[in-house]
């Protein structure tokens, strides 16, 4: 082997996946490196691969924790395959390998690799490479348990503590191999265990010597990858789901309201949940309650109290809530309903992405019962579209269904991070005592259709509502059939006006494009990679990802009209599809489905919309 | 404490304008008018008290308050409620509900606001029947009883609603019957008073589905020796003449007569509504005819910490020492990196 350290290998950007037992720390380690990398100015998309089973039998396929970090230039999502799979064992190696790049680099803990693990794992022979096939990588076999004793055989650490250390070799050995200092996650660990010097000292060492490891033992290659072109500013990484809970709360404070969560858990949203309750410094109020009808009708009353209301669910859930919903709706109260979507139906895959729930959140429900409905398309504008749907369901006085999904909730992105000031301001339509004026809780503005707000506690405001058909004005009980059409008018109406305050649907790319893409919600990033690499190409193809799905833009018909061919691709079975299809009759499109769970490959997208394009 | 404002109130000014639409005869407008006066007599001003029911002809009682009310759905008043009190504390919360909206279809809900421990009111109107779905057995209909779901009897075993707050750990149980207003209007005070989920179960008449359910306590000639109503640090004795009483018998209740068997008012049990074992209070509310005599008055009050002191305890001491006191400061806070 010819020295090759000196001269590093340039990169656009770079997938990594750490991953081995779940209580080898895999987590962490890709965490610490994406950290690194963010703060050197790569772009950087992580997402994180937990076993489902909460304690899976150590060594086993079904326990390996996995996560993915791609970094470089112009970065949308955490990439289709790693072009480095780091394994700690056999059990890793199997479940990963296939999501490996042929020619990549895989770095495997020769240690875990003995004859009972390979069993575990489900290997038959002690070859799995060449048991599985997956030849065509390059492969380095480093000792990471032994040279982690090693190192830290004067330590006076006992072996269980030494060897939960081993997960910073790898590290180590990663951060020389793609060029990053160490002072970062040294300083990392500074602060992490400021109370046992011991324990600092032993990671660092440990980390080092991983360092050192990639240079003088296995002199590999370094490579360098590519910064991106970021804007100047503070940074912090975030996931979907603290982005969710935080652009409530940022919500809460812009409209000088408390905010209160009633929630239950349930995979993948309980974390937006967990997040809330950590803030009641800011005003926040969680309620953990019996079931997902007490989380959303707790927040109903709630928000009948004059908070600002929140519940949190995924799709069992959202169906569990769908009652309330309704009556939150026909009262006119404010709440936000957040969707973390993931595979369905019933249990489903709790733990796997999907955007099936598009359907129940537009229309699943009994009666004329519109409401408005946002998603999310990236985990760190989770903020900015919680933010957005608050808005909506306080300034308009109705509930708002945020979808996110799985794949946002879990993954992470840097955010650049604007003070407050520079998000809208929130105007609540507070009733307030006029002396001489009667209260009417169901008058509305001319305009907006939007009633006014009375919380308990105002005197001369005193009011009932309820679930049955109210009056027109008054709120008073009707059976008036001409009442009941006209108010249900008033209330698509009102839902049908949001559409003046959002913004028009924006195209990446000519809208005369060859082909336009259109999308919407969490697949944006595996979208707009796909895009942007045709584009480069020289290809003649447009994005158009939705973020507003009711009520739609008021320019999407031109959209959709303005390009020659349309594919609409979507995670389900043609939910959106149908949609469009439903509001503007002819129009004609084909669509792209993937329903595995899994979020689209930037490779399979590139496919398909080279075959649209190619057909005449 | 009233101000002189609101002390002025009457039963009067808690009546709204809407006609009042239960059949005639109906156990609800006698507990309408005990709680339009009960809320007269506490000298709240209106503004502070939110009405909430969910479905059930009881739970039209929220269009006849001249408060702050709210309708909602079926079953799920108390998970309503519960979010209505956490997020005002300074309301005063009244739940109206049934045997078959609170026990049936938000039992879960009823035994985990009682576990938590919110402090507000909870009427819950008994009339062993559906009564605005027309007739069909409820979770308290007695075993065996023909009703339109049950033609041949009812074959289940029906829930006694006090047992329930014993088996949530309640710490306030009353009971109260429809036409007893004046007994009624004094356990709805003390309800009020008592700080915690305080449910008071009222036996309510359904005229016409379940007409006379409860006549055997109600009957007009002898309510007194089936009735015995409870109050604390009172002797447990009833009857027409006052002669009769409760004493224990190894680990039961039994009726004795004061003088016979030599028998004196010493022997009698005195009611410990604030004693914490509910062991003698789930014996007296199950008791029921014809060995015994119906238990009506406050059973059970007990102390407990509720969920909105503690919360605000806990709100009121993060705002004190968390380091996060605004937005900004949580966009701020762990590790950030800045870009140049």
């Amino acid at each position: 082997m010819t020295n090759n350290k000196d001269k590093a290998i340039e990169l656009d950007h770079v997938v990594i996946r750490f991953s081995g037992d779940s209580g080898d720390g895999m987590q962490l380690t890709g965490t610490l490196f994406s950290d690194t990398a963010a703060i050197l100015g790569n772009g950087i998309a992580t997402f994180p691969d937990y076993p489902a089973e909460i304690r899976a039998p150590q060594g086993t396929v079904g326990g390996v924790s996995g996560f993915q970090v791609h970094f470089g230039y112009d970065i949308n999502t955490p990439g289709d395959y790693a072009d480095v799979l780091v394994a700690m064992n056999p059990a890793a190696l199997k479940a990963n390998a296939k999501w490996t790049k042929r020619g990549g680099t895989m770095l495997l803990d020769r240690d875990a690799f003995t004859a009972k693990n390979l069993k575990k794992a489900g290997y038959k022979t002690d070859d799995p490479v060449k048991e599985d096939g997956i030849g065509g990588f390059n492969i380095i076999y480093a000792p990471i348990s032994t040279m982690t004793q090693e190192t830290l055989k004067d330590s006076g650490l006992d072996n269980k503590t030494i060897l939960r250390s081993k997960n910073m070799f790898a590290l180590g050995i990663c951060f020389y191999l793609f060029n990053k200092p160490l002072k970062f996650t040294e300083a990392f660990f500074e602060k992490k265990f400021k109370k046992v010097p011991k324990i600092i000292e032993a990671n660092k060492m440990v980390l080092k010597a991983g360092y050192n490891y990639g240079y003088v033992v296995q002199e590999l290659t370094p490579y360098k990858v590519t910064a991106d072109e970021i804007e100047k500013g503070t940074y912090r990484n975030i996931n979907g789901n603290t982005a969710t809970a935080w652009g409530c709360m940022a919500a809460a404070e812009k409209a000088k309201l408390p905010l209160f969560c009633g929630s239950y858990p349930i995979t993948p949203a309980t974390e937006i949940l967990q997040e809330l309750s950590k803030y009641k410094s800011l005003n926040v109020r969680t309620f953990q309650a019996e079931d997902e009808i007490g989380g959303i009708t707790s927040a109903i009353g709630a928000s009948f109290a004059g908070n600002f209301a929140v519940t949190t669910t995924s799709g069992p859930g959202l169906a569990l809530k769908t009652e309330a919903i309704g009556l939150a709706m026909i009262t006119e109260l404010p709440l936000v309903i957040v969707n973390v979507q993931r595979g369905g139906p019933s249990t489903g895959l709790p733990t796997k992405t999907e955007q099936s729930d598009l359907l129940q959140a537009v229309q699943g429900r009994n009666g004329e019962a519109p409401v408005p409905v946002i998603a999310a398309s990236t985990p760190s504008n989770c903020y900015n579209y919680a933010f957005m749907a608050s808005k909506i369901a306080l300034e308009h006085m109705t509930p708002v269904i945020l979808l996110t999904d799985g794949f946002l909730a879990n993954g992470s992105q840097p955010m650049k991070i604007e003070n407050t000031d520079t998000l809208p301001d929130i105007i609540v339509p507070h009733a307030s005592f006029k002396e001489g004026e009667e209260y009417l809780p169901y008058e509305r503005d001319e305009k907006t259709l939007v009633r006014k707000w009375a919380a308990p506690g105002v005197a001369g405001l005193e009011h009932r509502i309820g679930g049955l058909e109210k009056m027109d004005k008054t709120g008073t009980v009707s059976y008036v059939p001409e009442n009941h059409e006209l108010m249900t008018e008033y209330r698509e109406r009102k839902v049908d006006y949001v559409q003046n305050v959002i913004p028009e649907q924006e195209i990446v790319g000519e809208p005369d494009a060859d082909l336009l893409v259109v999308g919407w919600g969490g697949t944006y990033g595996h979208l707009l990679t796909a895009v942007h690499d045709l584009q480069a190409e020289g290809k003649s193809i447009s994005l158009a990802h939705f973020n507003y799905i009711k009520p739609l833009p008021k320019n999407t018909e031109d959209v959709l009209r303005g390009a020659k061919k349309v594919v609409v691709a979507e995670l389900n079975n043609g939910q959106f599809a149908k949609y469009l299809r439903q509001n503007f009759g002819n129009l004609e499109f084909t669509q792209y489905n993937k329903i595995m769970g899994l979020p689209f490959t930037v490779e399979e997208l590139t496919k398909h919309f080279n075959e649209l394009m190619e057909e005449k | 404490m009233a101000t002189e404002e609101t002390a002025k109130l009457t039963f009067k000014d808690f009546k709204s304008d809407q006609e009042v639409r239960w059949c005639a005869g109906c156990g609800d407008h006698a507990i309408l008018n005990s709680v339009h006066k009960t809320l007269a007599a506490i000298g709240k001003p209106r503004e502070n008290y939110a009405i909430i029911s969910g479905i059930g002809c009881s739970s039209r009682f929220p269009y006849y308050m001249n408060t702050y009310a709210f309708h909602t759905i079926h079953g799920r008043a108390l998970a309503i409620a519960s979010g209505t009190k956490t997020a005002n504390p300074d309301l005063s919360v009244w739940v109206i509900t049934g045997d078959g909206d609170g026990l049936a279809i938000g039992g879960n809900h009823f035994i985990h606001a009682i576990r938590r421990n919110i402090n507000m009111n909870v009427l819950l109107f008994n009339n062993e029947i559906y009564g605005l779905t027309k007739g069909q057995y409820s979770p308290t209909t007695q075993e065996g009883m023909v009703t339109k779901t049950s033609p041949h009897g009812s074959i289940e075993h029906p829930f006694n609603p006090g047992e329930l707050v014993l088996g949530s750990n309640g710490h306030y149980f009353a009971r109260s019957i429809d036409i007893s207003m004046k007994l009624t209007n004094e356990i709805l005070e003390n309800a009020e008073a008592h700080n915690g989920t305080s449910v008071v179960e009222i036996l309510q008449n359904c005229v016409i589905f379940n007409d006379k359910t409860h006549g055997y306590y109600t009957d007009k000639a002898e309510k007194l020796d089936r009735q015995i109503i409870l109050r604390h640090g009172e002797k447990m004795v009833f009857g027409k003449e006052n002669d009769k009483g409760l004493v224990l018998d190894g680990m039961k209740l039994k009726v004795v007569k004061i003088g016979e068997n030599g028998i004196t008012e010493d022997d009698i049990l005195v009611h410990d509504a604030h004693e914490e074992s509910p062991f003698l209070h789930w014996m007296l509310i199950k008791m029921k005819g014809p060995d015994f005599p119906i238990a009506l008055g406050v059973i059970r009050a007990t102390e407990g910490t509720t969920y909105g002191d503690k919360m605000e305890a806990q709100v009121a001491d993060r705002k004190e020492k968390s380091a996060i006191k605004t937005m900004n400061d949580l966009l701020h806070s762990g590790a950030t990196w800045q870009v140049d």
